[in-house]
């Protein structure tokens, strides 16, 4: 069997006035994350191989996973688990953002990448929160402060559905993978 | 079948009013939209238009208006033969107001198997509505959609869409 790709799924693609060292800042540090990530802290260690977690606002984590690329201000990317009832049990994502400098401006690419055949109903919640965290990202860099819309925090029913199905069907092991 | 539609969402710290003339008003457009200005009296079935200067580019026609809410065109880019010998596409701008904000959702569809006008307009609108988005939260639109920069962005989008044919 060979080895299992990550295949990119989502996209989001954002263009923020400001520089690439302060969108790097403002993805790898917990105190931009707070304000625009759901409350999110984000804790990461800033070498290949380094830990990487976001911490709700409760102090629990939610997401865990390692870092694969860090090249600042340039380009990041990690694994990304959801550490939280039933999604413990899918294989990890890939997140990925590319910072290029584009006059006085920045273009933000995110790429959320999955080594197996996820149902759009899986890839909803991440393409329902993309759009606000980033949108809510490029707001705190131009006018210094977030989207401030109350949205439920929780994942979409159908998301939760079809993760319980997947979970008891467990179709990435057609993709070489476990876990 | 039909190419997969493009779909953009974005959140703006504005009101529903405020967007509906940024999306509908040429003195708005002008601003964020590469110097366009677009035209129409926005009834059902009137002739939608993208102008620069004197120069009418992109025409459509009105499809749905529902004033703060909901808007749709028909949409044939006209400024170059790789895009202009494809049937018209579709938009669809709809908003919703969330607390002091107003979620944006662009639906671009209808496009031919094999479009050169999905691609290009993938590209364009992450700029035009981030830009729209600067414009409405700062007062200034992005350097990246002046005027100045709708040449080059078209040759881009030529030559994407010319290398790929």
């Amino acid at each position: 069997m060979s080895e299992p790709t990550f295949v990119p799924k989502t996209i989001y693609i954002i263009y923020i006035a400001s520089t690439p060292e302060k969108v790097w800042a403002a993805l790898t540090s917990s105190e931009f994350t707070t304000r625009y990530f759901f409350g999110r802290s984000v804790e990461i260690e800033g070498k290949v191989g380094g830990r990487f977690a976001m911490r709700m606002p409760d102090g629990r984590f939610d997401i865990k996973g390692r870092v694969v690329e860090w090249d600042p201000p340039r380009r990041l990317q990690m694994t990304w688990a959801v550490d939280f009832e039933e999604f413990r049990e899918l294989p990890e994502s890939l997140v990925t953002y590319e910072i290029e400098t584009l006059g006085k401006s920045v273009k933000l690419t995110m790429t959320e990448s999955h080594q197996w055949d996820v149902p759009d109903a899986i890839l909803a919640g991440g393409r329902q929160g993309w759009p606000l965290i980033l949108s809510s990202l490029k707001s705190v860099l131009e006018i210094g402060q977030p989207i401030s819309i109350d949205v439920p925090m929780g994942p979409p029913k159908e998301m939760i559905d079809a993760i319980r199905q997947a979970v008891a069907t467990r179709p990435w092991r057609a993709a070489g993978l476990g876990r | 079948m039909n190419e997969p539609k493009f779909v953009y969402v974005t959140y703006i710290a504005t009101t529903p009013q405020k967007l509906w003339q940024a999306l509908t008003e040429g003195a708005f457009t002008r601003q964020y939209w590469f110097g366009q200005s677009i035209e129409s009296d926005w009834a059902l079935g009137s002739r939608v238009v993208f102008r620069s200067g004197s120069e009418v580019h992109d025409y459509g026609e009105v499809l749905e208006c529902e004033p703060c809410r909901r808007l749709s065109y028909s949409w044939h880019v006209e400024y170059h033969e790789v895009f202009r010998r494809e049937k018209p596409s579709r938009v669809t701008s709809e908003l919703e107001p969330m607390g002091n904000e107003v979620k944006l959702t662009v639906t671009h569809e209808q496009f031919e198997p094999g479009s050169r006008v999905r691609d290009a307009v993938s590209n364009g609108w992450p700029l035009i509505l981030a830009s729209l988005k600067s414009l409405l939260e700062t007062g200034r639109a992005s350097l990246l959609t002046s005027p100045d920069k709708l040449r080059g962005a078209r040759e881009r989008a030529i030559a994407v869409a010319e290398g790929v044919a």
